[in-house]
C-alpha cells in the first residue's frame, strides 16, 4: 500500500557542483588577476573585429586590461554563489574562462611587439581547424549512443582523406571527393561493425587494429600510388568556399561562419540535424534506449543489432567527410598519417562535450581555439611555448574524464555488446 | 589462385615458431575433446590405435590457438599479395590484356609477390645465398647471422611495449599509452643518457631506470585517476600519448637537449657509457642485436613469475577479472590500479629506452618511437597477454618488419605493408570464428572458441 512510497530528498550537500566551480575559478581569477596584471607591460593591447590588424580595434592599457578582465573573471566565478547560479551554470563558468582568456591576452599582447590581435582571423582559424574535430566527434556520438565504441574514428579519417585525395584527383571533381571519402569511412565502419557487433569482438581492440590497418593500408597506396605520379592521383582542388549574401555581412561572426568553405556549412548543419533527430524522432529515443538498455529495448521490439550496425555506418560516413577536409580544406594532397592523432582528439570533444551533439560543437570549437591561440601567439613570437597550449586540450579532457569540472558520464550499455537471449 | 598460395607458404615458418612457444596450455584442452567429441557422430576422432600423424592432423585441424595464428598469418598475407599486385603498375597493366593473354597477368603477379615475400624471409630469418656464399668459403658466416640480428633489434621494443600492454590487459585494464609511456621513457633515459657523467656499467643501469621511472609516472597518472575517480583508462592514456608526443617536440627544442650541430629537430646522442652494447659486435660491427633483448627476455620471465607465482599477479588478476569479488575477498582494487599502471608504465618506458640508446643516431627525434606503442597492443592481443606468447608474437612480428625493412630496399615495397599485414593477423586472430569459418575448422567442443575469445579479449 504505502509501502513503495519513496521520498525522493534533494541531496543537500553544501558543496554542490556549482560552489565547486565557483570556488575554484575564483581562485584562478585571483591568480590570474595578479599574475597577468604583474607580467602585463603598461603599453596597449589592441583587438581587431577584422581578420587584419588595421581598422577599428579595441584598445586597452595592457596592465590595466589584464588585471580587469582577471576581475570580471572573478566576479563570475562569485556569481557561482548566487541561489540561481543552478540554471546559467555553463553561462557563468563559460564568462568566467572567457574574461581569463582576454587577461591572458592583454598580457601577450602588450607584452609582444605586435600589439593587435586580429580576433576574426583567429576565429576562422578556430573553426577551420575544430572542423574534423565537429565531424569525427559526430561520427562518435552516433557510435556510443547505441552502446558501440569508435576508437577507430581515425581511422576513418585517414582512409576518408585518402580517399578524397584519390577520387577527387582522378574524377577532376570535389564533389566525387567527398563521397569518396564517405565511401571509405563507411568501409572501416562496416568492419568495425562487423568485428564488434557479429564477431563480438572488443569493441577498443577492433578499433585499435583498426587503426593500424587504415594507417598501413593508407600508407602502402600512398608510397606505391601516389608518390610516384602525384600530379594524376594525388592532387586534388580544394573545396569551394560559398558565401550568403547579408549573413556575411555581419562582423565578426560574418565572414567567419558565412563566408566560408562548404564543409563548415555542412558541419553546422549535421550539428542541427544530429541534435534534432537525437531528441526529437523516434530514431533518436531508439538510438538513446539501445545505449542505455538494450535488453529493456529489445523487449519493446526494437531491433538492437540492426540499429547498431545502421547508427555506426552512419558514424563511419560522418567521419569520413570529416577526413576529406585534411585534404579538400586545409591542404590540397595526402600525406602518410596526415590526420596526426586527431581521430583521438574527436573522441576526447565527443567525450568532453558530453555525448551530446551541440557539446561536441563546444568541445571542438574549444580545441581549435586552443591550437589557433597556439599558432597566433607563435607568430607574435610569446614567450609562451606553443607546446604547452597545445596540451591544454588534452589535460582538459582528462580533468574532465576525471570528474574534476562535472563528471562525463558515458551511456550505460557503452562498448557492451549485446547478445539475445 | 594457387598461385598466391605458394609464396605464402615458405613464410608460414616463422609463425610457427612463436607458434610453439604458446604456453602449455595444450595437454590439458587435449584431453578434453576425446571426451567432448566420444558421443557425437561427427568425424571420428582418430583412437589412440590411430597413427601418431592421424592424431597429429586432427589436433592440427581442429581450432586451437596455434592453428587460428597459424591460418591467420596465411590470410594475411594472401591479401598482402593482393594488395601488392593492385598496386604495382606494370602488373595492372598485364590485367588490362588478361582475357587475351591470362598467362602474362599470372605471371607478372606471381614474380611481384614472390620476390617480395622472399626477400622479406631473407631480411627476417635466413639469406640461402649468404650461407652458399659462407659455404663456399667466399663469405662470411656474421652475414648469414644478420638476419635474425635485424629481428631481434626489431623484437625489443615490441616485447617491452607488449608486456606493458599485457600486464594492465591481466589486471582488466585497456592501457592505450604505450606509446606515450615509450615516448616519455625514451626522454626520461635519453636525458640522463647525455646529462649525467656517470662511470661505465654504472651509467646503463642508470639510464635504463630513469627511463622506466619516467614511464612509471606516465602509467601512474591514468592508474591513479582510474582508481580514485574511475576515470576511464583508455581515455586517459590517449589523451597522454598526444601529450607526450607534444612534449617530445618541445623537450628536442631546449637549448639543454638540442643537438647544436644539427639544423633538424634532433637531441644530443646519448654518451657511449649509456648505450645498450651489441652483442655481436665481435664477429661483425654490422649485427645490430643488442643487450636490450636480453633485458626484454628477462622482462619476460619476471613477469611469467609475477603473474603466475606471486600473491600481488594473483590479485592482479583477479582484479582483471572480477574487481567486485576480489574487493569482496579483501583485497584493494585502488592499489592494484594503481600499482598495474606504474608496472605497465615502466615496462612501457624501458620499450622507449630501448629504442633511444641501442638504435641509431641514439638520440631524441620527434618519430623516434614510430608506431612501437601500437604494434605493442597488436603484439599483446596476439600473444594472448601471456608472458611467454607475447614473447612468440613479438618475435613473428620482429621478423615480419626486419623482412619489411629489407622488401622496402630490396623489393621496392613499402614497409606500410607490414603493418596492413600486422594489423590483418590480429583481426583474423581477435575473430577466431572469422577463421574457422573461413577454413572450416572444427571446433573442438561447443563454445571452445568463445571461451578463449573471453579470455583473450
Amino acid at each position: 500500500m504505502t509501502v513503495t512510497e519513496t521520498v525522493l530528498v534533494e541531496p543537500t550537500q553544501f558543496w554542490t557542483r556549482e560552489r565547486k566551480a565557483g570556488t575554484g575559478l575564483a581562485i584562478a581569477g585571483v591568480v590570474v588577476t595578479v599574475l597577468f596584471g604583474l607580467l602585463a607591460n603598461t603599453r596597449p593591447a589592441a583587438f581587431t573585429l577584422a581578420e587584419t590588424v588595421s581598422g577599428t580595434a579595441f584598445t586597452i592599457n595592457g596592465r590595466f586590461g589584464a588585471a580587469l578582465f582577471g576581475l570580471i573573471g572573478v566576479a563570475f566565478a562569485a556569481a557561482l554563489w548566487l541561489p540561481e547560479a543552478r540554471r546559467w551554470f555553463g553561462w557563468l563558468v563559460g564568462g568566467s574562462l572567457l574574461a581569463m582568456v582576454m587577461s591572458f591576452l592583454c598580457w601577450q599582447l602588450s607584452d609582444s611587439t605586435a600589439n593587435v590581435m586580429p580576433v576574426g582571423q583567429v576565429a576562422r582559424s578556430t573553426v577551420l581547424l575544430a572542423l574534423p574535430l565537429i565531424f569525427g566527434g559526430l561520427a562518435g556520438l552516433l557510435g556510443e549512443r547505441t552502446g558501440v565504441i569508435n576508437i577507430a574514428i581515425e581511422a576513418q579519417f585517414i582512409t576518408g582523406a585518402f580517399a578524397a585525395a584519390l577520387v577527387a584527383t582522378v574524377a577532376a571533381s570535389v564533389w566525387a571527393g567527398m563521397v569518396a571519402a564517405a565511401v571509405g569511412g563507411l568501409l572501416i565502419a562496416a568492419l568495425l561493425a562487423v568485428l564488434a557487433i557479429r564477431y563480438l569482438v572488443d569493441q577498443i581492440v577492433a578499433g585499435v587494429v583498426l587503426y593500424v590497418l587504415a594507417l598501413g593500408l593508407t600508407g602502402f597506396l600512398f608510397e606505391q600510388l601516389m608518390r610516384a605520379d602525384a600530379n594524376r592521383y594525388n592532387n586534388p582542388s580544394r573545396a569551394p568556399a560559398w558565401e550568403i549574401p547579408l549573413l556575411s555581412e555581419i562582423p565578426l561572426l560574418g565572414p567567419v561562419l558565412f563566408r566560408t568553405s562548404i564543409f563548415v556549412y555542412l558541419a553546422l548543419a549535421l550539428v542541427i540535424v544530429i541534435h534534432f533527430g537525437l531528441f526529437h524522432t523516434r530514431w533518436g529515443l531508439r538510438t538513446r534506449a539501445v545505449g542505455e538498455h538494450p535488453t529493456a529495448a529489445d523487449t519493446v521490439g526494437i531491433r538492437v543489432l540492426g540499429l547498431r550496425y545502421r547508427n555506426v555506418l552512419l558514424g563511419g560516413l560522418v567521419a569520413g567527410i570529416g577526413g576529406a577536409t585534411f585534404t579538400l580544406e586545409a591542404t590540397t594532397n595526402f600525406n602518410k598519417g596526415m590526420t596526426a592523432g586527431l581521430g583521438f582528439i574527436a573522441l576526447a570533444a565527443m567525450i568532453f562535450g558530453r555525448w551530446t551533439p551541440v557539446g561536441v560543437l563546444l568541445a571542438a570549437l574549444f580545441f581549435g581555439f586552443c591550437r589557433a591561440l597556439a599558432f597566433y601567439l607563435g607568430t607574435i613570437g610569446s614567450p609562451i611555448p606553443s607546446q604547452f597550449l597545445n596540451m591544454l586540450p588534452y589535460l582538459a579532457t582528462i580533468a574532465a574524464v576525471a570528474g574534476l569540472v562535472g563528471r562525463a558520464r558515458a551511456p550505460a550499455a557503452d562498448g557492451k555488446p549485446y547478445v539475445k537471449g | 589462385m594457387s598461385d598466391d598460395r605458394d609464396p605464402t607458404r615458405d613464410r608460414v615458418e616463422p609463425a610457427a615458431e612463436p607458434a610453439d612457444a604458446v604456453p602449455a596450455a595444450e595437454p590439458a584442452d587435449q584431453a578434453q575433446p576425446d571426451q567432448a567429441t566420444a558421443g557425437q557422430a561427427k568425424p571420428a576422432e582418430p583412437g589412440p590405435a590411430a597413427s601418431w600423424a592421424a592424431r597429429f592432423l586432427y589436433h592440427l585441424w581442429s581450432a586451437n590457438i596455434v592453428t587460428v595464428t597459424l591460418l591467420a598469418v596465411v590470410l594475411a598475407l594472401l591479401v598482402g599479395a593482393v594488395l601488392l599486385v593492385i598496386s604495382d603498375a606494370d602488373v595492372r597493366a598485364t590485367y588490362a590484356y588478361f582475357f587475351a593473354r591470362p598467362g602474362d597477368a599470372l605471371s607478372a603477379s606471381w614474380e611481384r609477390i614472390s620476390e617480395t615475400y622472399s626477400t622479406m624471409f631473407k631480411g627476417a630469418i635466413v639469406d640461402p645465398a649468404a650461407v652458399g656464399r659462407a659455404l663456399d668459403g667466399s663469405g662470411d658466416w656474421a652475414v648469414v647471422l644478420r638476419p635474425i640480428s635485424e629481428t631481434l633489434t626489431a623484437t625489443t621494443p615490441l616485447v617491452f611495449t607488449a608486456l606493458a600492454f599485457s600486464i594492465a590487459f591481466r589486471g582488466g585494464l585497456f592501457n592505450i599509452g604505450g606509446q606515450g609511456q615509450a615516448i616519455i621513457g625514451a626522454i626520461g633515459a635519453a636525458l640522463a643518457g647525455f646529462l649525467l657523467p656517470l662511470p661505465l656499467g654504472l651509467h646503463l643501469v642508470a639510464v635504463l631506470l630513469l627511463g622506466a621511472a619516467a614511464g612509471a609516472v606516465w602509467g601512474f597518472v591514468p592508474g591513479i585517476l582510474k582508481a580514485t575517480t574511475g576515470a576511464h583508462e583508455v581515455i586517459t592514456t590517449i589523451m597522454l600519448n598526444s601529450v607526450a608526443l607534444i612534449f617530445i617536440g618541445w623537450v628536442i627544442g631546449q637549448s639543454w637537449a638540442a643537438n647544436p650541430d644539427r639544423p633538424d629537430p634532433i637531441s644530443r646522442p646519448v654518451e657511449n657509457t649509456a648505450r645498450l652494447p651489441r652483442l655481436l659486435a665481435w664477429l661483425e660491427p654490422g649485427l645490430r642485436v643488442h643487450l636490450g633483448i636480453v633485458v626484454a627476455v628477462l622482462a619476460v620471465a619476471a613477469m611469467a613469475w609475477l603473474l603466475n607465482r606471486s600473491s600481488f599477479g594473483f590479485e592482479l588478476q583477479a582484479v582483471g577479472l572480477n574487481p567486485d569479488a576480489a574487493r569482496t575477498a579483501g583485497m584493494s582494487v585502488t592499489t592494484t590500479y594503481t600499482l598495474v599502471m606504474v608496472l605497465s608504465g615502466a615496462l612501457g618506458g624501458l620499450g622507449g629506452a630501448s629504442v633511444v640508446l641501442a638504435t641509431t643516431p641514439y638520440a631524441l627525434t620527434p618519430q623516434l618511437i614510430g608506431n612501437a606503442g601500437f604494434d605493442g597492443i597488436l603484439v599483446g592481443l596476439l600473444g594472448r597477454a601471456k608472458p611467454w606468447g607475447v614473447l612468440a608474437a613479438a618475435l613473428l612480428f620482429g621478423a615480419l618488419q626486419a623482412g619489411g625493412r629489407r622488401a622496402q630496399t630490396g623489393a621496392e615495397v613499402s614497409l606500410e605493408l607490414v603493418y596492413v599485414i600486422q594489423a590483418l593477423v590480429v583481426i583474423f586472430v581477435a575473430a577466431p570464428a572469422l577463421v574457422k569459418a573461413t577454413f572450416r575448422l572444427r571446433a573442438r567442443r561447443t563454445g571452445q572458441l568463445e571461451g578463449v575469445a573471453a579470455r583473450g579479449w
